[in-house]
């Protein structure tokens, strides 16, 4: 096995592009060292990113927030300004793993990883979340939900890694938060999961709304008929049951040891309902 | 000499008090040596490979490729381990664990192993090695495997006493009690009858097992391993290796948890066989899913219980039928199930029968009070349902029905002095009692059994010149015995604690030991320690006779000094410990004592505990928002290590509970072989374990001692059960109450009364 450290993106394009056999990129590694110690996968090639420093930070722009792909988990819950206007995603990241695991953890990697179950993604996807993609024919930028393909499978091409997560500055009155079900209260993986983004207009009527959910299908799903089932309500008992209805309508999830297709479809609409609770609270409605 | 192990009453000096562990800096700062932390020069790493089936034949084995691999020193399989036991149908078995003999008989039971120069190259010659596999057949569940029909996992087994030409699952069936239950039916006024069922689990030591193997081609062999008992792990690995016992000594490590689950051998024997062909010490350390698909964890089970009783609360009949399943070898859990299963009651009429069943599973292990917990379950949800019914008090109602001293138990024997009357007095005065509950909130209560046990033991007391105090046992230390072996030993010596150091000896310094098992380590290793320290007092009495030429029935021993006797030795001043040994080498050599023993007199424990729930009736989710353990100890020698005993117990049973279970597929492979997805509860996930130390003294120890290790196991799945119930109007008859479970039976419930709802509009 090989690994590499490179100190530029366009260095790391060019160790993937050219690589033979299997390569892969290596951030907080919480995913990857696992898989690799159980005999799950045998790299040739590993491209260690967290020495490129323009992934290193969270920088603010007049955009938003770019949050550089090599930048831990714990880092996020440490940004103010992040936490103030994102704290649903903020508190998603906090979620993944302990202590020991938020010091490496990115959420990049999270969504890369591509599990149904990432903690950091429907939180993401409900707060339109965008992915910087580097690779040998230069950048581009996607909705985060475009990224994974399926359990453990990405559309990202050969050559190409994920520089960024971007997240807009929250418009006006907006909310967010990120709900999960385990089993344990910690070191868990989500049996289910919602994130709501919500943005309120006058007299606290929703306006817009995202909800995304988790460990429902082979990726987190978006779900519209949820965001358009609240959107035009005060999140009224009447809205609330619609909501959950349109959460259930969308779970498409598996029977495993992790939890039944039952379970999974009726949990995850208590958590939609729960989670938008709290982002319309903290939209100031 | 006093080898008397009668109660005596005393006013203890040392007993009782909290001294730091002397175990405690070492393992808090990593100093302490497990069992992966032994190297030897020139050592390999050892391998196994396992089967990916839940039962197949093997029709053959090609291991040339992997024996042809650079770096392979050694690859072997059952032709390696041939059959040398005699006809001793127990130790085969344990041999076939160790090693399939032509069937792979569960997922991961091991087929092959390989010794190599590092852990890569023996990865890779695992891989070089072919199987042709015939897939069969198989059945996990207990239920399943008793029916006609079902795949037979072992062709050879005969249900005990039943037809010797029937083919079955069933090894034996065993039955206990007395009086005439159908009697006691008819004579009841309400009689409830409930089904139940719990999952496997495991055990979920944090240390895997690990060791280091090395046999010389000369015959002998050292064996350095993590095990609850190092003397019978060597008599097992020379009888199945056919080594001479006193030719292979085997040091037991620090051990990072057993539970009964380091009990037996498993890859031990492949270790020393790998070693013996490479004729290079080997090292095996497992990995987690090997301890979650090959090692013991203990049954699955499926019970019914049927309780009658007078509306006064009197119960008049009580019985139980407990479907264990073994694994893939006979076993004798269902029978400890049927014997435990009413042993807290005080009844006229009672009946259990049990069923041991074979399964295509690992071979079932030990697990702290080993079965009892499940059938607890049973029969205190059932206490729980019946009490209801009647509308009476749970406490009051176990109360009245509590054994007490003279009560001939269900499995056969009379109680002496027994702690569950005060136990249950306990629950009623406790604090917990009394505090309100919620809405969502639920409290429960339940008893528990436990037998304890005693056993072989022997140990040796040397004091130095300096007089200062070695200990050796062969008991291993799992729970801070050190410490309170220490403590008997100061006591009993009337020296100060800090003057002794007790270690655990390897086989080849002490005579036999049995196990630490059946919590019989303080118990039974406390008493050897006492008759040798008795043993020891005598040689001081000599020595200081002999320095003062007095006759030695002059001298007496008290509070750590020989005292001379009678007026006519009054210019005698009292001669110390220290004195005595500094002197040792001029009145007589080294002082020492030492005691073989078997340790009878094991005392039974009972432990009542108090939960109190909350469940999110949405999600079906139950946190422990309160916790109370009451336990009967004897007599707590060291009050922290006691303690720590009623709460590790709790808490593995609170993760049992709600948690933790082996999870089959429908291809007999275990599914969760891992922390992520096997859960055992983590900190957060548990409230402060509040305790109570009764002592109620043993009279079969010279301090009182019972076992405190296991019993506080038994209560937790019961007490839970009936705090879940209690806080959703639903009884949950199947363990772990998860999440998923619990949210079913509420759905359930809710849909019926909807139903009732409807049919009454
Ligand atoms: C003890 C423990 C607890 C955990 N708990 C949780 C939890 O609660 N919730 C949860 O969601 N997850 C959990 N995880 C999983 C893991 O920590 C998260 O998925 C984490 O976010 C992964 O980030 P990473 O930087 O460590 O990824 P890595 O392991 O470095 O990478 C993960 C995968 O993504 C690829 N990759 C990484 N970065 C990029 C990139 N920039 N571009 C393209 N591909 C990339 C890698 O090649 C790899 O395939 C846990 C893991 C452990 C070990």
């Amino acid at each position: 096995m090989r690994y590499e450290a490179p100190t530029s993106t366009k260095d790391a394009v060019t160790l993937l592009s050219r690589a033979k056999g299997s390569a892969f990129v290596l951030a907080g590694g919480s995913d990857l060292l696992v898989r690799m110690k159980g005999g799950f996968i045998e790299p040739d090639l590993v491209v260690d990113i967290k020495r490129i420093p323009a992934l290193q930070e969270i920088r603010k722009t007049s955009t938003g927030f770019r949050i550089g792909a090599a930048v831990p988990c714990a880092a996020m819950g440490e940004h103010a300004g992040l936490r103030k206007a994102w704290p649903g995603v903020v508190e998603a990241a906090n979620l993944i793993g302990s202590d020991q695991i938020q010091s490496r953890c990115t959420v990049a990697g999270n969504l890369c990883n591509a599990s149904p179950a990432a903690d950091s993604v429907p939180a993401l996807v409900a707060a339109k979340a965008k992915a910087v993609i580097a690779g040998p024919k230069g950048r581009r930028t996607v909705p985060v939900e475009k990224v994974p393909a399926g359990p453990g499978r990405t559309t990202l091409g050969k050559g190409e890694f994920v520089e960024a997560i971007l997240l807009p500055l929250p418009k006006g009155k907006t909310g967010d938060a990120y709900l999960r079900f385990t089993p344990r209260t910690e070191m868990d993986i989500a049996v289910c999961s919602a994130g709501v983004c919500l943005k309120l207009g006058r007299g606290g009527v929703i306006e817009e709304a995202r909800v995304a959910l988790g460990a429902v299908a082979p990726t987190v799903v978006l779900v519209p008929a949820a965001a358009k089932a609240i959107v035009g309500t005060k999140l009224d008992e009447a809205a609330l049951a619609a909501l959950t209805a349109a959460c259930e309508a969308a779970c498409a999830p598996i029977d495993d040891k992790r939890g039944t297709v039952e379970f999974r479809t009726e949990v995850a609409g208590v958590l939609a309902r729960r989670a938008a609770k709290i982002a319309y609270q903290r939209a100031g409605g | 000499m006093s080898h008397d192990a009668s109660l005596t009453n005393r006013n203890f000096k040392v007993v009782g008090t909290r001294v730091p562990r002397p175990d405690g800096v070492d393992k808090v700062t990593g100093r302490a040596r497990y069992g992966a932390d032994a190297t030897a020069p020139g050592q390999l790493v050892g391998m196994i490979l396992r089967s990916p089936h839940a039962h197949a034949l093997i029709r053959s084995i090609d291991t040339s490729k992997a024996e042809a691999l650079p770096g392979v020193k050694a690859v072997i399989t059952s032709a390696d381990l041939p059959d040398k036991v005699n006809g001793r149908r127990d130790l085969l078995d344990i041999l076939e664990n160790c090693m399939a003999r032509g069937r792979a008989l569960y997922d991961g039971h091991a087929v092959a192993a390989v010794a190599a120069i590092d852990a890569e190259t023996a990865k890779q010659a695992l891989k070089l090695i072919k199987i042709d596999y015939k897939v069969l057949p198989h059945v996990t569940d207990v239920d399943e495997a008793m029916q006609e029909g079902a795949p037979i996992v072992q062709p050879w087994v005969r249900t005990a006493g039943g037809d010797p030409n029937k083919e079955t699952n069933v090894s034996q069936i065993s039955e206990f009690g007395h009086g005439d239950v159908e009697a006691g039916f008819a004579e009841a006024d309400v009689v409830i009858e409930r089904s139940y069922k719990t999952e496997q689990t495991h055990q979920g030591y944090i240390e895997p097992h690990a060791c280091l193997a090395s046999v010389g081609p000369d015959g002998q062999g050292e064996l350095w391993v993590t095990t609850q008992g190092h003397y019978t792990f060597r008599n097992q690995c020379a009888e199945l290796l056919g080594m001479e016992i006193a030719k292979l000594k085997v040091t037991s490590s620090e051990i990072g948890g057993g539970f009964g689950g380091k009990t037996h051998v498993w890859m031990e024997p492949v270790a020393l066989a790998l070693s013996r062909k490479a004729n290079r010490p080997v090292k095996l350390v497992m990995t987690r899913d090997e301890v979650f698909r090959a090692t013991g964890p203990t049954c699955s089970t499926s019970i019914d219980v049927k309780i009658g009783v007078k509306r006064d609360g009197r119960i008049t009949g009580a019985k139980a039928v407990l479907r264990y399943q073994d694994g893939a070898f006979p076993g004798i859990w269902g029978m400890l199930g049927a014997m435990t299963s009413w042993a807290c009651y005080d009844l006229p009429n009672v009946k259990s029968i049990a069923y041991d069943v074979l399964v295509n599973r690992p071979k079932v292990a030990a697990y702290r009070a080993p079965s009892a917990p499940m059938a607890a379950f049973a029969v205190e949800s059932t206490m729980d349902i019946v009490a209801g019914a009647i509308g009476m008090d749970p406490v009051d109602f176990r109360l009245l029905n509590a054994a007490k001293e003279g009560t001939r138990a269900s499995y056969g024997p009379t109680y002496g002095p027994i702690g569950i009357r005060a136990t249950l007095e306990a629950v009623k005065n406790h604090p917990q009692m009394k505090v309100k509950l919620k809405p969502n909130q639920g409290r429960g209560m339940a008893c528990g059994f436990w037998f304890n046990f005693g056993g072989q033991t022997c140990a040796t007391v040397n004091i130095g010149v300096d007089g200062t105090i070695n200990v050796s046992v062969g008991t291993v230390d799992v729970g801070g015995s050190r410490a309170s072996l220490s403590l008997i030993a100061a006591e009993e010596l009337g020296v100060p604690y800090e003057t002794v150091k007790c270690t655990i000896a390897d086989t080849a310094s002490l005579g036999h030991n049995d196990t630490t098992e059946g919590s019989r380590g303080t118990f039974s290793s406390g008493m050897a320690i006492i008759f040798a320290c008795r043993n020891a007092i005598e040689e001081l009495r000599n020595r200081a006779a002999k320095t003062w030429d007095i006759p030695v029935q002059d001298v007496h021993w008290q509070d750590g000094q020989a005292v001379a006797l009678g007026i006519q030795h009054s210019n005698l001043q009292p001669l110390t410990l220290a004195q005595i040994a500094a002197k040792s080498p001029r009145t007589g050599g080294p002082i020492a004592g030492h005691n073989e023993v078997v340790a009878d007199g094991a005392g039974v424990s009972f432990a009542s505990h108090i939960c109190d729930v909350e469940v999110d009736p949405e999600t079906g989710a139950t946190r422990v928002l309160r916790y109370a353990v009451i336990q009967d100890a004897g007599r707590a020698i060291h009050p922290d290590y006691v303690e720590g005993q009623f709460q590790g117990a709790a808490a593995q049973g609170i993760g049992w509970a709600l948690n933790e279970e082996y999870i089959y597929g429908k291809d007999g492979r275990l599914q969760n072989p891992g922390f992520l997805d096997y859960r055992i509860p983590v900190c957060s996930d548990l409230p402060f374990i509040d305790t109570q130390i009764l002592e109620i003294p043993n009279p079969g120890h010279p301090y009182g001692i019972r076992g405190v290790g296991e019993t506080s196991i038994v209560p937790p799945l019961a007490a839970i059960g009936n705090a879940v119930s209690n806080a959703v109007g639903v009884r949950l008859t199947h363990v772990p109450m998860s999440p998923p479970r619990i949210l079913k039976a509420i759905k359930a419930e809710r849909s019926l009364a909807g139903d009732r709802r409807v049919s009454a509009g």
